[in-house]
């Protein structure tokens, strides 16, 4: 299973095995990651699953969407440009020793 | 002096985001929240999408893992029922014979499915699509459902009937009034997902009635409808709309018309009762008049907006009302409140099948709905939020820029 990393903006690390077609929302919310708050469930309405992949990671992920894009105008902190949509970020082997770093709010 | 206790009634989307905001917030006392489904709070709208058709299970629901309410300090009593409200003690009494005792009472109560008065309406085989038992009992009978009728033609029948296709079964979408969602959307949407369905294999029935449900040995066999036919089917799907549950509410003197009536700061007449979500009728600035919404937005924002009040960060609600509905391959998204608008223009072509229509009541813009076209859903809720200062002209023309003109808009 890949192993994924979630940085909080105060530094703390935590670390969860994803089992592979797992979003890193879905994932977060089942182990009760804090600061992913997916008000609407993965179904790209909202943007309050928004993390910063590590730069150099995000050939590992998958291509945005123009959906994704859109809704990426909605993040509550900075969007930038390593700026994803954690439910978009469903978990392939490339992911394994993927780093996302959680955003200083959601909403 | 005690540390304060929040009491929720009813735990879907907006108790759930009360009592989590409440913690986010750095409310310091108790909080309780009461639901009367025996599982933990998940989300209803997979319910007669993903769900429904196979793709999610029910670990994809859940709003948060069970560890979040104790971690959170959130007394969750789940499958338990409030049976009544005492004002004057501040007591919530619960089926079980437990009460708690409460500061501030949030009745996040929700809705139930409208039941449809003709005979035949309890064979086994009719269903309703609210909870996750239901959707279970509806996913467990559609592999093998052959002929599926879907009574009522909104969001909730129109989902179902595009899984039910996609499964293979064969359905028949029977419709009261001229125009599917038409509560809620615009003609043009109305008629393009009339449209879609056809295209889909549905067959669909429009301004008309169900008389009675057929029945043979108690099991369902088929509905006979207004206008005479007798229409087979195996299962029957009765979606004409949902009924707020507002009973505990009147019950306790509070008013009641068409939900539990609030303020714009989602109080009923006793200052320290709040309604939210599904069962809250509220004032609104997107709307001529009082509106009573069903949707996770509504839910949260409404939640979100309780739980800022009780630690003391008070404000109107005046969130933009924001909906979706995912049907086969489209997906269709609603800024803002449509209903009663005047005048509406097309921008995309629906025949591509990418479109936004853009409704104006009194030459303002007040909603837009949006068929696989988020960029226009994004923009209008940007607009929506502030004066959107966008013409009929402007929506309609593909070549005006949009973003750039939400971009100019100073903020409300």
């Amino acid at each position: 299973m890949p192993i994924v990393t979630y940085v909080h903006p105060n530094g703390a690390r935590e670390v969860l095995d994803v089992p592979l077609g797992t979003s890193v929302m879905r994932a977060a919310i089942v182990n009760g990651i804090d600061g992913i708050v997916a008000e609407c469930g993965g179904e790209m309405m909202c943007a309050t699953c928004h993390v910063y992949v590590e730069p150099d990671q995000l050939d590992r992920t998958p291509a945005q969407s123009d959906d994704e894009k859109a809704m990426l105008e909605f993040t509550a902190s900075e969007r930038k440009p390593n700026s994803r949509l954690s439910c978009q970020l469903v978990a392939t082997p490339e992911f394994d020793g993927l780093v996302v770093y959680l955003p200083e709010t959601q909403v | 002096m005690a540390a304060p206790v929040v009491a929720i009634v009813g735990a879907g989307q907006a108790g759930f985001q009360a009592a989590a905001s409440l913690r986010d917030a750095g409310f310091p006392g108790r909080v309780v929240l009461v639901g009367d489904e025996p599982v933990l709070p998940y989300q209803r709208p997979p319910l007669s999408k993903s769900y429904l058709a196979g793709q999610s299970e029910a670990d994809d629901l859940w709003l948060r893992a069970a560890e979040f309410y104790a971690k959170q300090q959130i007394d969750l009593v789940y499958g338990d029922r409030v049976t009544a409200i005492d004002r004057e003690r501040r007591r919530v009494h619960l089926a079980s014979g437990t009460e708690f005792v409460w500061d501030h009472l949030v009745l996040a109560t929700g809705a139930r499915c409208r039941p449809l008065p003709v005979p035949g309406s309890e064979l086994d085989g009719v269903l309703a699509l609210r909870t996750l038992a239901d959707a279970d009992a509806l996913r467990q009978r559609l592999s093998d459902a052959g002929e599926v009728a879907v009574i009522g033609a909104g969001f909730i029948g129109l989902e179902f009937a595009a899984v039910a296709i996609a499964c293979g079964a064969r359905v028949h979408i029977i419709e009261i009034t001229h125009h599917p969602m038409g509560r809620v959307v615009s003609e043009p949407v109305s008629r393009f997902f009339t449209e879609a369905h056809i295209g889909w294999g549905a067959e669909i029935s429009l301004g008309t009635g169900v008389t009675q449900i057929l029945g043979a040995s108690g099991r369902v066999a088929g509905v006979e409808t207004s206008d005479g036919r007798r229409i087979r089917a195996k299962l029957v799907l009765i979606c004409i709309g949902v009924v707020p549950n507002a009973e505990l509410a009147r019950d306790a003197g509070l008013d009641v018309d068409n939900g539990i009536v609030v303020d714009e700061w989602l109080l009923t007449g006793d200052p320290a009762i709040s309604a939210i979500g599904d069962c809250a009728n509220f004032p609104t600035p997107f709307a001529a008049d009082r509106v009573r919404l069903e949707s996770v937005q509504n839910a949260v924002d409404q939640g979100r907006c309780v739980a800022d009040r009780l630690v003391g960060r008070v404000g109107p609600y005046q969130k933009v009302p924001w909906f979706w509905s995912d049907q086969g391959d489209l997906k269709l998204q609603i800024a803002g409140i449509t209903t009663g608008h005047e005048t509406s223009v097309l921008r995309g072509d629906p025949a591509n099948r990418n479109f936004s229509v853009f409704c104006f009541r009194g030459g303002r813009l007040i909603g837009v709905e949006s068929v696989n076209r988020t960029a226009d859903h994004v923009v209008a809720r940007r607009l929506l939020a502030g004066d959107p200062g966008l013409s009929p002209q402007q929506a309609a023309d593909e070549r005006y820029d949009l973003r750039a003109h939400a971009r100019k808009l100073p903020a409300r």
